[in-house]
């Protein structure tokens, strides 16, 4: 195994073009259990962090990028990105040890393609796009288009993600993520839940995304909790019909970490307390900040 | 197989070593470099036994290609005590009792380290979640905590 590190995106893109045994990383979170356990092996190893617009968080005018190597520490530690994206940030913490967090990227965690992603559910939610480059040039995508199942994406042999762009949070809108787990750090997700919603000035809703995790080969959207969230105030008859919406989205294993019925019921009762807590943080959200 | 030269500086030292690309860094520095302070209890980042400290950051040496550590300042668990005389942290972990086999140590050594220099007045809660990717299967943790909140409170000179 041969390990190269360009510093461009053009040098990284014609390495993979011409050795189609090679594989690119970021932390090498997912990567080297995944070589140790055999069930990968690839002949060339292609690090992209000495690429600087891939180990990079920005903001412009109408929005943050991510380089897609960056690690997940460098997010949780920008405090006005923690601030406008709180849920975002919260789902990238929750990934691993502060060891994890140091070296773990968004790029990684999305296109390793586990159901279980902690920061996918969120970058749904908040319409995250990925810039993706490849021997052609650039293509943008949604993140919700990457993943096909589980180890699977839609990205060719020869691509690789560049960056994340996130539109700038709007007033009166907020994020949220919660997960269930076993232990508090240090453990997979048995169900992942994260929303975002916008606010109408009379406090009505106005937009509402949801997205499952862990309860599916991949990251699930919410259409009937989302549309029944969409003019109301979320008061509880609201709220169960999320919760309702989201145990029926479910389509989960069966596993030693939770049953089919625990995880149905777990992701009704994630979903409403996401939607509340995005709730809260859109009313704090009014312009001034 | 084909080496590759790497130059680092470890403990303060500028070193060279030679590597073979697959190597995990924690192989290396214990194989190449003769640093046999990290511990490799799982290889797939769980543990926590081979924690150093790379630019500053703690990361899992098993989890790094050695030739990652190109350009890189490295601290080990070799690095803590200063010329003979223990860190706080490791003198307090030696006081507490907070270790029994040891092999964990050297890596929660580190994690705690990294902790402190970042924030010299932890919580008992900010401890805990930064010691959660360490884990001991002798001592249990409430040794190891009590050593750490005695060992920033001496280095915050109260
Ligand atoms: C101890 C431990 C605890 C963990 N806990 C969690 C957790 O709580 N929640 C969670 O979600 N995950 C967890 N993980 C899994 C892992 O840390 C995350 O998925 C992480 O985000 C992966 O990022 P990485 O940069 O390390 O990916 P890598 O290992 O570098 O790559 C993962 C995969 O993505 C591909 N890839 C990487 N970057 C790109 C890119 N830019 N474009 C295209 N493909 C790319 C690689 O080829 C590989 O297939 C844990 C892992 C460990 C070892
Ligand atoms: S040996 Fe590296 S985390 Fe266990
Ligand atoms: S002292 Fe033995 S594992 Fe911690």
């Amino acid at each position: 195994m041969k390990y190269v590190a360009p510093s461009s995106v053009e040098e990284a893109t014609s390495l993979l073009s011409s050795s189609p045994s090679a594989q690119v990383f970021a932390g090498a979170t997912d990567v080297v259990p995944q070589l140790r356990s055999g069930r990968t092996a690839p002949e060339v190893l292609v690090d992209l962090k000495k690429i600087k617009e891939l180990v990079e968080v920005n903001s412009d005018g109408d929005k943050w990028t991510v380089g897609a190597a960056t690690p997940t520490a460098y997010l949780t530690e920008d405090e006005s990105f923690s601030h406008e994206f709180p849920g975002l940030s919260e789902a990238a913490g929750l990934i691993g040890s502060d060891q994890i967090q140091n070296r773990s990227s968004l790029g990684g965690n999305l296109c390793n393609a586990s159901p279980a992603a902690d920061s996918v559910p969120a970058m749904v939610v908040n319409g995250v796009r990925a810039v993706v480059a490849g021997p052609n040039g650039t293509r943008v995508l949604d993140v919700s288009e990457v993943v096909t199942g589980p180890g699977q994406t839609t990205l060719d042999d020869d691509e690789f993600i560049v960056e994340f762009e996130i539109d700038k949070m709007p007033n009166r809108s907020g994020d949220a993520y919660l997960r269930m787990t076993p232990r508090t750090e240090m453990d997979i997700a048995v169900v992942g839940a994260g929303a975002r919603v916008t606010l109408a000035d009379d406090g009505s809703i106005e937009q509402a995304v949801l997205a499952l995790g862990a309860v599916a080969p991949t990251v699930v959207r919410i259409p009937d909790a989302e549309q029944a969230l969409l003019g109301s105030t979320a008061d509880e008859e609201t709220l169960n019909a999320v919760a309702a919406a989201a145990s029926a989205a479910c389509n989960p294993i069966d596993d030693k970490r939770g049953t089919v019925e625990y995880r149905k019921q777990v992701a009704g009762v994630l979903a409403k307390r996401a939607v509340v807590i995005a709730i809260e943080r859109a009313e704090q959200r009014n312009g001034s900040n | 197989m084909p080496r590759t030269h790497i130059t680092t500086v470890i403990n303060g030292d500028e070193t060279e070593f030679l590597t073979e690309d697959s190597t995990s860094l924690l192989n290396a520095l214990r194989d190449e470099v003769g640093l046999t302070g990290a511990k490799e209890g799982c290889g797939t980042g769980d543990c926590g036994a081979c924690s150093i400290l790379v630019d500053d950051r703690v990361n899992c040496a098993c989890l790094m290609f050695a030739p990652e550590a190109d350009g890189t300042v490295i601290v080990t668990v070799e690095g803590l005590a200063d010329s003979g005389e223990l860190h706080p942290l490791q003198q307090c972990f030696l006081e507490g009792a907070a270790l029994q086999c040891g092999i964990c140590t050297p890596g929660f050594l580190m994690a705690a380290k990294a902790l402190l220099d970042k924030n010299p007045d932890p919580t008992e809660t900010e401890i805990r979640y930064a010691l959660a990717g360490n884990l001991c299967r002798c001592t249990g943790y409430d040794k190891i905590i009590r050593a750490v909140q005695e060992a920033a409170r001496e280095m915050r000179g109260q």
